[in-house]
């Protein structure tokens, strides 16, 4: 009773011997509780054993599954069959070069999310002995949001800024570089700052959002840009105007 | 990789946003009303006229239509360009030059009455 043959219609490509991708359609018997990871381990198990895709956790923690799902950026274990009709096309996510089938290249993140510094640079270095950095509850919420990113790049294939200029830092990167500026324990706001208020950092963005609207762990990269933002022209004026004022 | 410049006309654009989302609609609703025949007595005018006259009232005037301006210039810009228009630097020029333009007009206009 809660089985559907839903038609999986895969974007196929191996960039060594295709010229270019093209779509390959597997039968699959879903259960009800299926999502479209789910799926695509079916036709990998029993149909095509050549069909490549990323994967680990199947619980929408690693990040490692989002593809576009009828052309939306998804994480592919996170969406189930039973909201979709009896046909779904599966491909790549979009704006990255692609590797094979679903796999995409994702050198150009990693490489951004290395230039942001997304660890904590801390003020003072103090020794073992002089106990912890300690923070207040409300230092922790100014920041927690920003920690829930995994990485998934769902919101570079959903920006249409990173899609027509492909050396915008993008909002993960940007959203990561807010959430350790604004930690109380951290002193590496200026290191980042030479990086993200740059033309091809924040003031690349033009707040559409749709990267808040894609993500799936609710970290509203958007709202964390425009904080960037506003602190961002907060100290253009303080450096233009007020040279005299230490930051 | 040098720090951007564009934080001076996104920081008009971020003011003016906060300035028009408040009075825009009220001015609105007054013009409205005033169109109406409904403007108490405190809109007539001279009231009016004198308010614009004294400094303060000049510089309110000037503050909120320098930043409606502004905001307006730069909302048109990124617009055009989720529109699809690419020239990003004409249209700058061009959506900037008339709110210069009227930003001086503003000017003059205040400083004559």
């Amino acid at each position: 009773m809660s089985e559907r043959q839903i038609q999986l219609e895969v974007l196929r490509y191996d960039p060594e011997t295709d010229s270019e991708p093209r779509f390959q359609s597997y039968a699959v018997p879903c259960k009800n509780e299926w999502v479209v990871l789910d799926a695509l381990n079916y036709v990998k198990e029993n149909l095509d054993t050549t069909l490549s895709y990323r994967w680990s956790c199947h619980m929408a923690v690693c990040g490692s599954c989002g593809m576009m799902i009828n052309g939306e950026p998804k994480l592919s274990c996170k969406a189930f069959i039973r909201e979709y009709s009896d046909k779904i096309r599966v491909e790549p996510l979009a704006n990255f070069p692609i590797e094979r089938d679903l796999v995409t290249v994702v050198e150009d993140f990693i490489a951004k999310l290395t230039r942001v510094k997304p660890y904590l640079i801390p003020k003072e270095d103090k020794p073992i002995s002089a106990g912890e950095f300690k923070q207040t509850p409300a230092e922790l919420m100014k920041y927690k949001q920003y920690t829930l990113c995994i990485n998934c790049m769902l919101c570079y294939a959903a920006c249409p800024e990173y899609a027509l200029v492909p050396d915008f830092i993008g909002p993960a990167a940007i959203a990561l570089a807010h959430r350790y500026n604004q930690d109380s324990r951290d002193g590496g706001r200026d290191q980042r700052q030479e990086v993200i208020a740059t033309d091809e950092g924040v003031w690349e963005c033009s707040f559409v959002g749709a990267c808040s609207e894609v993500c799936p762990k609710h970290v509203d990269p958007a709202g964390a840009l425009q904080q960037v933002k506003v602190a961002s022209t907060i100290d253009w004026y303080k450096e233009h105007l007020m040279p005299w004022v230490k930051k | 990789m040098a720090k951007s410049n564009k934080p001076i006309f996104w920081g008009l654009f971020a003011a003016g946003g906060t300035v028009t989302a408040f009075v825009t609609p009220a001015l609105v609703l007054v013009t409205l009303f005033a169109a109406m025949k409904f403007s108490p007595d405190m809109f007539t005018y001279e009231n009016i006229h004198a308010f614009a006259a004294h400094w303060l009232g000049k510089l309110i005037i000037f503050g909120v239509i320098l930043l409606s301006l502004w905001h307006a210039a730069h909302r048109l810009r990124v617009t055009l360009h989720d529109f699809g228009v690419r020239a990003d630097g004409a249209v700058a020029v061009i959506v900037y030059a008339i709110a210069g333009l009227g930003t001086l007009m503003t000017l003059v206009y205040l400083l004559r009455i």
